[in-house]
């Protein structure tokens, strides 16, 4: 394997949200719902994002406009150039069979489970953001739990608080989540307290991608090779989950 | 089975088994040192560290290509007071844990080293030969016998620990080098660094791939490079050699040993082979020794020279 970008044209753009565009490009090769691509813009940088769409050949990857990279990002236009590389990471484990699971998306977190949901089998799908305008992919899914923080549509809440409803009506069998830390770590012990197997997928600062430069640890743990998708069994052995992780110079901060 | 013995004594330091995993890899967390400490290594090396924190360059900062990798990481590192919180109990990572500072000047070298002075360390090294971070290594002219000699001395005189000094392979007077570091005190020569700089262009953006544009060509590519430069240093001087520069395989270890090095340092080969890689080199070393007649690992030490 030759760990370098493959450059891509941009097929195709959609406005998810005021701050959340879609890009599609084609892709070929395997993809698990979960794992990650390095995405590079030339003499710019080159940072991690997730699949959100895939289909036969044309991959997409949604981004929320934050600093620099995601900025210079949103001014491409079709027919403009990426660089690709990956993919990279352990992605989540599908439970095959009717077993039902659930499936939760926080902010920018639901491009993660995107594709896991388009894939998974009896899932609830529960999306959370801050206020109606940020909620993605709403027409995607046939039925999809929306909650809001300021309660501007569906459920007034977090998701972690229409989680703890929703564990109590169903028998899931499994919980997937990605979204802030603080999200997952509460999402990790509502799970722990049911005793339902769960699946947060997290982020560090990624830089090599394939486990070599030590930049995303997280409790010896490398998230861009062995996660970024652990199980509630990983996660008991990695005290840093919730609590710290490291900036892009190596210094360890609090979350 | 035969019994053979992998151990190794380098200045004084127990090491379990010869392989080290080199700087800049992984060794960025406590938790991540005492990770590869499980997966076999005889010793672990932290990433450099600098007085200040550095954010190093931007990505990409590791590529690979058919013969090797190529990385710019550009010494980001959370500096001394950070790492001297991190790396803490350092007895309990399960094998010697060597420090790596860097500097820009003599004085920063200095103020590194006791900086870290108290935390347990069992070596220091100091790299001078980074090929691709502007004010270290070749980029400041620290590779040249009269800066080697400076800074070595400098971190002699306030430590008592053993000192490694990490030359390049890039530069023509490498045995003057080492022995300038010989000569200030070091107690032992990390060859090699990264060689190069070296470039890839990706043809389709028309641009170099790595965010510095140039960065230090490991793995593969520099296996043979790095065997010439520790056959060339162990003439030169009489401290020990911790071999470093394409390690994957426990025939490339031996082949290093023989070339004069008491030890190997493994950076590429955690990508090639795994996190795991140091139990599979030690494993093929022991599996080569047994069908060659070997017990002991440091009988094989020079034993290619005349
Ligand atoms: C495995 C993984 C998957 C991700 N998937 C998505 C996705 O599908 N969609 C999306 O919008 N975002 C995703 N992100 C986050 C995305 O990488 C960052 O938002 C982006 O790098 C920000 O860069 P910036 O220059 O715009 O912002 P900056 O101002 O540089 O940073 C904004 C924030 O992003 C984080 N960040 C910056 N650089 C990196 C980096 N190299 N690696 C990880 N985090 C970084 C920083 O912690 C910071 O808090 C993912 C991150 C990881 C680790
Ligand atoms: C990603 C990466 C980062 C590195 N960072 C450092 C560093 O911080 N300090 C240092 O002395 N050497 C650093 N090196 C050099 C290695 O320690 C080692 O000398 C070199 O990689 C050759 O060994 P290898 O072929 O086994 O990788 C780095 C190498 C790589 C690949
Ligand atoms: S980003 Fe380099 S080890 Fe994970």
């Amino acid at each position: 394997m030759i760990e370098q970008p493959k450059i891509v044209k941009i097929c195709d753009i959609k406005d998810e949200t005021p701050n959340a565009k879609t890009f599609f490009f084609e892709y070929m090769g395997h993809y698990d719902p979960g794992q990650f691509v390095m995405v590079w813009i030339p003499l710019n940088d080159e940072k991690p994002f997730t699949l959100s769409y895939i289909n036969r050949n044309i991959a997409g990857i949604t981004v929320l406009k934050r600093g620099n990279f995601t900025k210079t990002l949103h001014t491409k236009k079709i027919g403009d150039q990426i660089g690709i590389r990956g993919p990279y990471g352990r992605g989540y484990s599908l439970i095959k069979g009717n077993a039902a699971t659930c499936i939760v998306g926080g902010g920018i977190g639901m491009a993660s489970i995107a594709c896991l949901a388009d894939k998974q089998e009896n899932a609830t799908i529960v999306q959370g953001s801050r206020t109606m305008p940020e909620l993605l992919f709403r027409h995607r899914y046939k039925e999809m739990r929306l909650c809001t923080d300021d309660g501007s549509f569906g459920y007034k809440g977090t998701t972690v608080d229409l989680l703890r409803e929703l564990v109590g009506k169903h028998d899931y069998q499994k919980i997937y989540a990605c979204g802030p830390e603080k999200m997952l770590y509460k999402v990790y012990e509502l799970c722990n307290e049911h005793h339902i197997e769960c699946e947060v997928s997290i982020e560090r600062y990624i830089k090599c991608g394939f486990g070599i430069c030590g930049q995303c640890d997280c409790s010896g743990q490398r998230i861009c090779i062995d996660g970024p998708v652990f199980n509630s069994k990983d996660l008991k052995d990695m005290p840093d989950f919730g609590k710290t992780e490291i900036t892009k110079s190596g210094k360890r901060i609090s979350l | 089975m035969t019994d053979v013995k992998l151990s190794v004594n380098l200045c004084n330091i127990r090491l379990s088994n010869p392989t080290i995993l080199a700087s800049g890899i992984l060794g960025t967390t406590r938790a991540l040192l005492k990770r590869v400490a499980e997966c076999g290594a005889g010793a672990v090396t932290i990433k450099s560290i600098s007085k200040e924190a550095r954010e190093g360059h931007n990505n990409p900062t590791v590529i690979t290509y058919e013969a090797g990798m190529i990385n710019a990481v550009g010494y980001s590192n959370p500096g001394v007071e950070s790492a001297r919180i991190e790396f803490t109990n350092l007895k309990e990572i399960g094998a010697p844990v060597f420090a790596s500072i860097i500097g820009t000047c003599n004085d920063e070298f200095v103020k590194v080293a006791e900086g870290l002075s108290e935390s347990g360390f069992s070596a220091i090294e100091i790299p001078l030969s980074c090929p691709h971070t502007p004010g270290f290594g070749l980029l400041s002219g620290q590779g040249t016998p009269k800066a080697t000699y400076d800074i070595t001395s400098a971190v002699r005189r306030i430590t008592h620990l053993p000192i490694f000094v990490k030359i390049s392979p890039s530069i023509p007077e490498i045995t003057t080098v080492a022995k300038a570091a010989e000569d200030a005190g070091a107690s032992g020569i990390t060859a090699v660094n990264s060689m190069g700089p070296g470039m890839i262009i990706n043809i389709e953006s028309k641009k170099p791939v790595l965010g510095f544009k140039v960065g230090g060509v490991t793995g593969d590519a520099l296996r043979p490079i790095a065997v010439r430069c520790v056959y060339d240093v162990y003439k030169a001087v009489k401290i020990p050699i911790i071999g470093v520069g394409g390690i994957s395989t426990g025939r490339h270890a031996i082949e290093m040993l023989m070339a004069g090095a008491v030890a190997v340092g493994i950076g590429t080969g955690v990508y090639t082979r795994g996190i795991d890689v140091f139990s599979k080199v030690c494993a093929e070393m022991k599996q080569w020794m047994i069908e060659n007649g070997y017990n002991n690992i440091n009988d094989l030490v020079g034993i290619a020279h005349d």
